[in-house]
This record gives structure tokens, sequence and C-alpha cells, in this order.
């Protein structure tokens, strides 16, 4: 297939997929922030929102204060800010009309609706609460139905594949992301805290990331910020998790390999990474430095988009 | 100006034959039921996103052409005779290309002025002495048809540079058939689907002599910003070609790759729709990021070929246009079965004092406008426009023609005050492959949607119907 329609889908599903975890990202902190101080502490959850999507810096260039109202307009419906909601669902759908030929009518279908919606009724942004969410929803669930007419109606092709590669490097560097601002409330020698305070930061971490039952079917237990950690980091069940990305982009990265009768940079970079998840453990990950070892992973994670790039998209 | 010949109702309240079936579904369908499948197919349209652009109007980046509900109906018989003008039209076409680049007889023979091919900025004096597969230039043709009787068919224009619509005819079709499946199964219409493999077909049997025996065809096209690109998508999608991009290839040794996610794929036959100015920058505009360096030297080493092929401006310039008759007679021998319109040529002097004299009465294009812009409609535009228009000539009376202000035929149409007749053109798409000439049945017919308006163009307000051929 032509590059650039390689190139164009492998992006298309990474804005998709920003979209859905920016909505996420404002969801769980409008939850946190509803609840009495006591809670939550002296944070500013909304400054946090910022840092977990990656805008921490630029916000300030257009904002004075970390506000409920400024942090949801700027994730939301700036045009200022490249990688708000809107601007994803635009940038998705120039890459999908781009790229018409190799997408199905459902998945044309429901970014090509979105972006309607967007423009119908969105304009003006959210008048009130209720109206927000009724936002969030509809970005979570374009999300949604656009994984599921990928999954439902696409070839398994080179097609589909790019399409798979963008929706999970994205979603780890999203969950990286997160792990690396709230990484501080994970370390065990904070244990000893635990008061109501850290139990609804944690929960607000799971919300993020969908899986705040995920944690209880998987450890029966009640939360600890190790097995928090273990969860997203390293537990290949939980489609958010690194490890499962990192299964996923392998595979995929082979099925092209296989397909094309050729490997590359590119899988043995995500080889390296997926070897390095499975055989860690949350112990040797906190004698190294949760920190350490996230820093190293975003940076692994954007370089392997590099590679891709380079061997495949350009 | 006259009544006008009504497609359905003739000259007066005669019902034509190939009309009866839909009067009486007319009759039969409450008018709100009408209104509510119109809604339904636009619903569709933007849904589907059949849209395209109009430069030079942010507000509405991408706009809708209104589609109406009631399709334009032929008979067989009225098709067959058009189809043979047309099949007649394009061969012409295709031979003055060929005579053009190559010997130049009709020169010789007087039949055409030099300087109206030498002086013309349309004519591509790369193409002197270049061979094209099979000798053919005009793969596509969209030739713009109209009526003013039920006995003759007029080309009012010949399109044989990059023409579009025909996603409107495939998609109008899809749509009415999604909508009225009872008015279908009362009609015996002939189908238009195989419009998409008779045009790869044809494409691929002009590959050039080294391609191998399955020939890479790809569509060209400027991009998302293009005001035609969703059909550029479409057809690429129907035809199962890439869509590519001047970015997308690269010419090496003098043949053309594609840059794939599996490296570079050889490209034997590129279906166009950038204009020759911008296919390669380092023979036309130096300023075109749309094109392709070495494009053209690909293409004189005979390694790609391009449909359609360069130069074919020549053909369907308005300046040319008028001698159309005198080509066909000069080519093939045979009376042309369709008629020009009458045409004045402003550059003949008599010819100028007429228009000048008669401006309220006629219509009066820029020899190389299109798209219904940069022209004057005499009857319908104030004395100040006139004047100007009067001055404009004056100074460059080479740069127009004129004619006469025609009753283009009418068709019944949805409007707010209910069914109306409103003015309607045709354009039937032409595929020329190196063995045979084939035309789907039916065309794009465009209309006028404003009241008394002769301008069909979707940038100026026209809207599109479905076109019914019925079979015998």
């Amino acid at each position: 297939m032509l590059s650039r329609t390689a190139e164009n889908l492998f992006w298309l599903a990474r804005y998709v997929e920003r979209a859905e975890y920016l909505a996420r990202t404002i969801d769980a902190t409008l939850r946190v922030t509803a609840l009495p101080a006591a809670y939550i502490g002296k944070t500013n959850e909304w400054d946090s929102a910022l840092l977990t999507a990656g805008v921490g810096a630029a916000f300030y260039d257009h904002y004075e204060e970390a506000n409920e109202r400024n942090v949801v307009e700027y994730l939301s419906f700036s045009s200022e800010n490249p990688s708000s909601i809107k601007n994803c669902i635009e940038a998705a759908r120039l890459n999908s009309r781009s790229v018409r030929t190799a997408l199905t009518s459902e998945m044309w279908d429901t970014i090509n609706s979105a972006w309607i919606e967007l423009q119908a009724v969105w304009n003006k942004g959210p008048a009130n609460r209720e109206e927000l969410a009724k936002f969030l929803r509809f970005v979570q669930e374009t999300s949604l139905r656009f994984d599921g007419s990928a999954y439902r109606t696409m070839l398994r092709n080179d097609a589909y594949w790019f399409s798979r590669l963008g929706v999970h490097l994205e979603r780890a560097d999203n969950t990286a992301r997160i792990l690396d601002v709230k990484y501080h409330m994970l370390l065990p020698e904070e244990e000893h805290v635990g008061g109501p305070l850290d139990y609804y930061q944690w929960t607000s971490i799971l919300r993020s990331v969908s899986a705040t039952t995920a944690y209880h079917w998987v450890y029966r237990e009640t939360l600890k910020p190790w097995l928090i950690a273990d969860l997203l980091i390293l537990n290949d069940t939980l489609p958010r998790s690194l490890a499962s990305c990192y299964s996923n982009l392998v595979r995929n990265l082979d099925q092209i390999g296989v397909a094309y009768g050729r490997q590359g940079a590119s899988q043995r970079h995500a080889r390296g990474i997926r070897n390095r998840l499975e055989h860690s453990h949350m112990d040797d990950i906190f004698q190294h430095g949760v920190h350490e070892f996230i820093q190293e992973f975003i940076a692994d994670n954007s370089r392997l988009g590099e590679i891709i790039t380079k061997q495949y998209l350009i | 100006m006259a009544i006008a010949f009504d497609e359905m109702n003739g000259l007066g309240e005669d019902l034509r034959p190939a009309y009866q079936e839909l009067s009486r579904w007319l009759k039969e369908t409450p008018p709100d039921a009408l209104e509510y499948r119109r809604q339904e197919a636009e619903l569709l349209f933007r849904r589907i996103g059949i849209t395209f652009a109009v430069y030079g109007d942010s507000e509405a980046q991408e706009r809708l052409i209104p589609f109406d509900v009631i399709p334009r109906i032929m008979s067989a018989t009225e098709w067959t005779l058009l189809e043979k003008g047309l099949k007649q039209r394009v061969l012409a076409l295709n031979m003055f290309l060929k005579d053009i680049y190559h010997g130049r007889d009709i020169l010789r023979a007087n039949v055409i002025p030099e300087d109206l091919i030498f002086q013309n900025p349309v004519f591509r004096p790369e193409m002197n002495g270049q061979d094209v597969p099979h000798d053919i230039y005009v793969h596509i043709a969209g030739i713009d048809i109209i009526r003013t009787d039920p006995d003759n068919f007029i080309v009012l224009e010949d399109n044989a540079r990059t023409p579009s619509g025909v996603s409107y005819m495939l998609e109008n079709r899809e749509i009415m058939m999604r909508l009225f499946p009872d008015l279908f199964s009362r009609h015996r219409v002939a189908p238009v689907e195989r419009y998409p493999d008779e045009l790869l077909s044809a494409l691929r049997s002009v590959a050039p002599h080294n391609a191998s025996a399955e020939p890479t065809v790809a569509l060209m096209t400027p991009g998302v910003y293009n005001s035609a690109y969703y059909e550029h998508s479409f057809l690429a999608d129907k035809l199962g070609i890439e869509l590519v991009e001047g970015r997308d290839l690269i010419v090496k040794n003098d043949e053309v790759f594609m840059r794939t996610t599996e490296g570079l794929k050889r490209v034997d036959v590129i279906y166009r729709r950038v204009d020759d100015d911008f296919l390669d920058p380092l023979t036309f505009r130096p300023d075109s990021a749309l094109g392709v360096p070495g494009l053209m030297s690909a293409y004189a080493a005979g390694n790609i070929t391009l449909a359609n092929a360069v130069g074919t401006g020549i053909a369907d310039d308005k300046a040319i246009y008028s001698y159309m008759p005198d080509i066909v007679k000069f080519y093939l021998s045979e009376e042309p079965i369709l008629k020009n319109v009458q045409t004045w040529r402003c550059r003949e002097p008599q010819d100028l004092s007429y228009v000048l004299d008669n401006l309220a009465d006629l219509v009066v294009k820029e020899v190389h406008g299109s798209g219904g812009y940069g022209m004057l409609i005499g009857p319908a535009a104030t004395k100040a426009t006139i004047e100007a228009f009067r001055d404009k000539l004056k100074r460059e009376p080479e740069g127009f023609i004129a004619q006469p202000t025609l009753a283009l035929s009418t068709c019944p149409t949805c409007t707010d005050k209910g069914l109306a007749p409103r003015h309607v053109d045709l354009r039937p798409f032409v595929l020329t492959g190196s063995s045979h000439t084939t035309i789907v049945p039916g065309g794009l017919t465009r209309v006028a949607l404003k009241e008394g308006s002769l301008v069909v163009n979707s940038s100026q307000g026209g809207g599109t119907k479905d076109t019914w051929i019925l079979s015998e």
C-alpha cells in the first residue's frame, strides 16, 4: 500500500485514541474535584490533568489559572491546543478523507458523523456540566464505534495492522503519561499514608484508563498502589496496560513482517521493549525507580514511532 | 424567450411516452412524501460525504450539490442516436489531436487557422511528434449536451481534459434506487454500475508496451483540498486502484514509481485528475507542488501512459469548438450527428460587429473560461454590465466567442412551489480504450434550480438529477 496511506491510517487511529483518552482524563478529574477538599488534599487536579495530557507548559501561554473552566476548554475545544479533542477529531477526519479508499464505509461514517456532530452540536462548547458529560460520552462513544467498526469490517491486511499500530502506540503513551504524573502516589513507602485522600486519587488513575472494575476482578483486593502499578504496567490482560499494548504492537508488526516477507528495525525494537516488560517484576521496577522506568518507557515508545515511520511511512 | 421544450411534456401538454409511468406515479404520490424523500436524500449525501469545495468561499468549504429526486428520462431510441453521435464526436477529437501533434493535415487543408493552434496557451509543443498508445488522447470525455427540440442533440461543450461529475451519475443512481424502489420496478432503466469496470479496462488497455501483463493503474489527485476530491477517492475505490498525490510518485530512469510500505512499485498508467500545468514542475509550472519532477520525461520515453494525454485542451478549447463540425467532416467524411450551437468568433471582424450590435440577446463566453465564470448572459444582464463587457470585447476580441441565448429544454423539478420546469443539460461520459469506445447509458443531468436560470454549473447554484435511459 502507499506509504502515505499507511501514515494516514496510523495517525487517524492515534488521533481517535487520543481524543478518547483526553475525554476520560477530563471525566476522571471532574469526579475527583467534585469531592470535598478533605478527600483530595491540596494538589491542583486540573494542573495534573494538563500534565497527563502533555500540554502543561503550552497551557499557560493562553491562560492564567488552571481551573475547571480553562482546562476543560483548552483540552476539549481550544483551536490553539493542537491536540485538543476538537482538533483531534478534525485531524482524524482530514486523515480519513485522505485515505477514504482504505477505510470501510462504517469507519468513514463514524468519523464523518462525529465531525458533523462536533460542528452542529458542539461548536460553542457545552453550556453546563450536564452538557459537558454528554460531550465526553460522545467522544468516548465515537472512539468505541471507530474501534468496533475497524474490528468488525476491515480486511485483516496491512491497512488494519498500521491502524492498530497507531492505536497501541498512542495508548501505551497515554497510560505511561498518567503513571508518570501520578507515580509518586504509587510509591510503596507512602503506603502508610493510606487514608481516603490517596484512595480517591488511585481510583481516579484507574478511572482514566477505565480499569476500576478490572482491578477488583484481577486482584480481589482493596486498592493497593503497587498492585495498581502492576496492573497498568505488567498485566497483559488489561487492554490499556503497557504490557498488553506491546503484545499487540509486536503481533501487528510481525504480521506486517510476514506479509511483506521482511523484518526490520521496528520489529526488533518492539520485541526488545516487550521482552523487558515480560521479564520485569514490580519489585525490580520499584528498586530501579518507577519514575526512571516510565521515563525510559516513554522515550522508547516514541522511538518506536520514529522507527515505524522511517521503515514504512515515508 | 420562447417557451422551452419540456422533456416530459414536449411543447405543450403532450406527455412524451418515456414519461408516462413517471407522470402516473407523480399523480399517486403526495407532495410531502416527495419532500420527505428529498430530505432523506440530502442526509444520505451528507453522511456519505459527497461534497465539493467552492474555491474562494471559506464559509462553505464543503458543500453539497443539491440533488433533485425527479429523474430525467430518455427513450432507447433517443439514446441510440445520441450514443452514435457521441462516438463519432470523440473519434474525431482523437484523430484531430493525433493530427495536430503529428502531420497537421488539417492545417494544410486550411480548415482551421494556424494561429488558433500555435498561439493557443493550451497547445503543448512538448507533444509534437510524441506517440501515445493506440493513438488515443482522450480516454475519458465528458460531452455537454443540450436540447431545444425533440429531434436534435446539440453539443454545448466538449470536455477533453479532466471532465468530472461521473461520481454523481453513480451515486445519484445508488440513492434513487434506495429511495424509490417502487418507481424503479415500474420502469426498465438501463444500469450504470459497470462504469468503473469499463473505465479500468479502458485504462489498462492503453498501458505502455513494456508494462507487465497486469499493468498497474493509479489515479492522481491534486489532494484533499481539490473541489473534486470526493470524486477522485470515490473512483479510486470503485476501480480498486491507488489514489496518489504527486508526492507519492517518484521518477527514476524515466520510469514512474509509487512509494509503498514495501518500497517502490512501478506505475504504468496514471488516470490523472491534475491539469497539464501542474503535472511536472520541470516542464510546466515550476511552482507546482502537486506534480512529479521528471514525469514528462518518463512520458516522452513511453514508460507511462497519462489519461487523458497531455495537450488535449487544444481539442476542447472554446475557440476550436466552432470548427468541430468541420473537424468531424474532415477526418470521417461524415455529416456530424450532433449539432453545434451557432457560434460567432469574435476574432473575425464581421462576427465581432454582429456580436457588438446584438450583445443584449447573446451569451458571450471567454475562450479559456470554464465553470460558467466570466460569461455574459445578455438578456439577463444590466445595461452597465453589457457596456463593461463591450469594452472588454473590443480590447481583446480573440478572447471571446458568442452564442445565441438558447431555450434549453426543461424537466420537472421539485421547487418550493411544487413541481416546476427547470432547464437541464446532460453530460454523458465517453470511454475510449484500445479496442472500442463505450458509453454507459446515462450521464450527469445538471439542472438550473433557479426559476428561468440557464446556468447549470454546480458552483453557481446548479443541481443534479438521475438520468434514466429506458430499455426497449
